[in-house]
């Protein structure tokens, strides 16, 4: 069994991914890459990641999403986060990270500010 | 000490799962608390992920050999791996902006974020070794 699902929704021009699971090394970490890839090969580059379901994270998970990040931007796209667990915001915070990501708790905000 | 606990991993990456399980149930059993618990559990994964993967280089006939112990300070763990070592300082820190945007290199700053003592010695028998006690 994979350590995480991803499912898809559309609102609009954005594309919201919404986690399940581990996003840890090994599985959870290729399947977000993967998913990401997809997408912008689909020429989808406005991408909402929903980490509510996310109840753990190691050091290559948040490698990824800052790959996700670079991989989308390079691309002229926007990847931001929305619904951080506190054990998240917590890591983000030790790597200096919420700096440079955006950040919502809200789904209606996090895609007002897309446009 | 009021346990030990040592094991043997085969050096790929499922064997960072079976550290995290196997050390969880260690430390629930000693009565440790979620949050407690929860470190060990990053710290773990953390340095086994490092000895499969930078140590070891995932030599299928070398092995990750792991000890937990339950302490009167706390809890200590050692975490050895048979590859040829590295100097801690030249590792780069990864909360300087020109390396915030890197995929990789937190392994370490996690493991000190979470546990009270990190230091790296080389074993007098090959290879390196991780040592990091969380204090209660």
């Amino acid at each position: 069994m994979s350590d995480i699902t991803i499912s898809e929704r559309q609102a609009g021009d954005v594309t919201i991914l919404d986690l399940v699971g581990k996003v840890t090394i090994g599985e959870g970490s290729v399947a977000l890459r993967s998913a990401i890839r997809r997408l912008l090969g689909e020429g989808k580059n406005k991408i909402l990641l929903n980490l509510a379901g996310v109840g753990y994270i190691d050091s290559s998970g948040i490698g990824e999403l800052v790959s996700s990040f670079t991989a989308v931007n390079k691309e002229g796209g926007t990847l931001k986060l929305l619904k951080l667990t506190q054990k998240i915001q917590d890591l983000l915070a030790i790597t200096k990270l919420l700096t440079v990501f955006d950040v919502f708790d809200e789904e209606s905000e996090a895609l007002s500010s897309f446009a | 000490m009021a346990g030990i606990q040592e094991l043997k991993l085969p050096s790929r990456l499922e064997s960072v799962e079976e550290a995290a399980i196997r050390a969880d149930e260690f430390a629930k059993e000693q009565g440790l608390g979620d949050d407690f618990v929860s470190a060990i559990d990053l710290a773990i994964r953390e340095s086994v992920a490092n000895a499969v993967k930078h140590g070891n280089k995932f030599a299928e006939e070398k092995t990750v050999d792991l000890t937990l112990a339950r302490t009167d300070e706390g809890f200590e763990i050692t975490v050895r791996d048979y590859g040829s070592g590295f100097q801690i300082d030249e590792i780069p820190d990864p909360t300087n902006p020109e390396n915030l945007l890197k995929a990789n290199g937190r392994g370490i700053l996690f493991m000190r974020s979470f546990m009270d003592v990190v230091e790296w010695y080389n074993h007098e028998g090959g290879g390196m070794v991780v040592k990091m006690i969380k204090r209660q």
